[in-house]
């Protein structure tokens, strides 16, 4: 980012922020709880797009760092009693760990073959969630209580299924990871990341580890969508399998795709159209994944770049 | 073994109440470890032949084309579905609708990825990841159409030929053995194709090296789309051969897909052989480990099989080290 473009960008991402602040003072009570999953699953995008966008790595299993975020989150709390902001720091824990040991073997291998373990490993969390179902109640999932507290300060206490609390936590956690993405792209590290994506082989040659580099993106990356995972089975106070499914892992790669791979902005777009065009379809029909099939293969074929990357291409070239 | 064909079981048995012959025969106790092992070792080995079967499909469109189809699953799916609208339509006896569906579905599923070839995938110059993202987009497009013209329901066919054969310890299904023998022929049929014929000829060429192949007037193109089919036909047959057994439903694509993965992977990507030596051994043991102890348990076993695999030998088991 060039010193004048700063400012601009500055301006962007902070009105981005505040439109969706003012959002809730706006918005219908439908609207207005749909905004706050689009925002938490949103997240689950940007930690995606930051393995996909900005290291080119594409990855077909992130479900199972969500899912260990869920889980992390959710079963201490429901066996265990314990608090909403400690079971929220055990997941994204939880999913940092599974990460970076996915990726310590995971990375040994590159290109397709990447892919295709990705795919497996989740697909191998999915059926462990469901084999092991005295634990995690498999498929059916569990509640979490209604009456969880995110803070309880004196005469302060937050409960979380409260929808202003839990539209403004869905607010802080997508600023958050948000904010961390574009620092991300514009530090150092991020533009190693992207000379990876560019080209490995010639990263390597300057003398950078990129199997460091991409291990941290994928650790970030992992991280991040864990985050997403606990939040929202806080937010939303249900821990069920089928966010493990393969469903899940390809949601974030469309929500990217759609919104633009490598913008900061993309994967919120993303994530908010196809939200509500499921939605849309569901209401018409059973066979509503049909319009996930369509728009990933149209995007294929007539918009690679997405929204975002399409807009960065023809006006605004300074989009980080 | 005393082997006797009991040919004369009336058709009017209902799949379901055979289901639970098979279940009586197999699910007895009083079996002992040994007669138990080989049961398993039985049902891994049929298993295997249709593991190898799609896995085969799967390794010749990544062999020859470089890509890795994510919707070869629902091919499978395709083909037993189409075996099934035989059955009900051609009606009679169910050995006419099986002939039929062997002959129907791989040239409709073949057809279905020509055209899938030429529209999506040629445009988008078969470059990896884009074709991955396209597949996948495929898979959900198959898999919500059969679910639109077909429905949710599982549906039984009934199998062609009905015997049993019967060891010392249980009645064995058949069929099976008639499916792991029809796999074989397929098995050996395409191996035969691959290294006889000049279309063979023409792929191993294009696999080798795809620019000199086309220097040397092989016609690319066409061998591409020929093998994209030929890799959806050999799915789609292998779902005819299995619906008698395991019923037609449109989720049913997904744990072949994976578990080709896992053999593809083990056999190092585009190595023939290796798919072939991997399936076996994924087949069997899978079977193994459902029979002692659960299905989920195999999957999860075979996944973690890879993971040693890959960290001890990134390419495969017989592949080249810098794939």
């Amino acid at each position: 980012v060039s010193r004048r473009s700063a400012g601009k960008v500055f301006v962007l991402h902070m009105g981005m922020l505040a439109l969706l602040f003012v959002a809730q003072f706006l918005l219908p009570a439908y609207h207005h709880t749909n905004l706050a999953r689009i925002m938490v699953l949103a997240t689950y995008a940007i930690g995606y797009n930051v393995l996909l966008g900005y290291t080119g790595l594409m990855s077909l299993g992130h479900a199972m760092f969500f899912a260990a975020g869920m889980y992390g989150a959710g079963l201490p709390i429901y066996y265990l009693q314990f608090g909403a902001l400690q079971g929220f720091c055990l997941g994204v824990l939880l999913s940092l760990v599974v990460s970076t040991a996915f990726g310590l073997i995971a990375l040994r291998t590159s290109g397709v073959s990447f892919l295709i373990v990705t795919m497996m490993f989740a697909q191998a969390c999915y059926l462990a969630i469901l084999n092991f179902n005295k634990v995690t109640l498999g498929d059916q999932g569990f509640i979490l209580s209604k009456s969880l507290e995110f803070v309880a300060l004196g005469p302060v206490r937050l409960v979380l299924s409260d929808p202003t609390v839990k539209y403004n936590l869905a607010l802080l956690l997508f600023a958050g990871s948000f904010l961390l993405s574009v620092v991300l792209a514009g530090s150092p590290t991020g533009r190693v990341l992207i000379a990876v994506r560019e080209n490995e082989e010639r990263t390597r040659l300057l003398g950078y580890n990129t199997f460091k580099y991409k291990l941290l993106s994928l650790a970030i990356s992992g991280g991040i969508s864990g985050a997403a995972g606990a939040s929202y089975a806080l937010l939303f106070s249900y821990v069920g399998a089928s966010f493990a499914s393969i469903l899940y892992s390809i949601y974030p790669l469309l929500w990217t795709l759609l919104g633009g791979t490598g913008t900061t902005m993309g994967p919120m777009i993303g994530t908010g159209l196809m939200f509500y065009l499921v939605d849309f379809a569901s209401g018409l029909t059973s066979s509503y994944l049909l319009v996930v099939g369509a728009v990933l293969v149209m995007l294929i074929l007539w918009s690679p770049q997405g929204i975002m990357g399409a807009i960065r291409t023809r006006w605004l070239p300074w989009l980080p | 073994l005393s082997v006797a064909v009991s040919g004369t079981v009336s058709y009017d048995a209902t799949h379901e109440s055979r289901g639970e012959l098979d279940q009586f025969y197999y699910g007895s106790l009083f079996m002992s470890f040994g007669p138990h092992l080989f049961l398993a070792l039985l049902e891994g080995t049929v298993n295997a032949f249709v593991l190898a079967l799609v896995a085969l499909g799967l390794s010749l469109v990544f062999g020859v084309m470089r890509i890795v189809n994510i919707a070869h699953g629902e091919f499978f799916m395709l083909g037993a579905v189409l075996a099934w609208s035989c059955s009900v339509l051609v009606g009679g006896v169910p050995l006419m609708g099986f002939i039929v569906a062997l002959v129907i579905s791989p040239i409709l599923v073949g057809g279905f990825a020509v055209a899938a070839d030429k529209l999506i995938l040629r445009r988008i110059g078969y470059q990896p990841e884009s074709t991955i993202v396209a597949t996948i987009g495929l898979l959900y497009i198959i898999q919500q159409l059969v679910l639109t013209f077909y429905g949710p329901d599982a549906r039984p066919v009934e199998p062609p030929v009905y015997f049993r054969v019967v060891f010392p310890w249980f009645g064995y299904s058949g069929y099976k053995l008639v499916v792991a023998c029809l796999s074989g022929l397929l098995l050996v049929g395409t191996w035969l194709a691959m290294s006889k014929t000049k279309l063979g000829l023409y792929m191993r060429a294009t696999q080798q090296d795809q620019e000199m192949a086309q220097a040397f007037g092989v016609p690319v193109r066409r061998i591409y789309a020929t093998v994209f089919a030929l890799g959806a036909g050999l799915s789609a047959v292998a779902g005819v051969l299995v619906v008698p057994i395991q019923q037609a439903h449109y989720l049913m694509g997904l744990d072949p897909l994976l578990l080709s993965f896992i053999v593809v992977i083990i056999g190092g990507l585009g190595s023939l052989q290796g798919t072939m030596v991997a399936a076996f051994i994924v087949g069997i043991s899978d079977g193994v480990v459902s029979v002692f102890f659960s299905p989920t348990l195999a999957k999860i076993v075979a996944t973690l099989l890879v993971a040693m695999v890959l960290v001890l030998r990134p390419g495969g088991l017989f592949g080249k080290e810098d794939s």
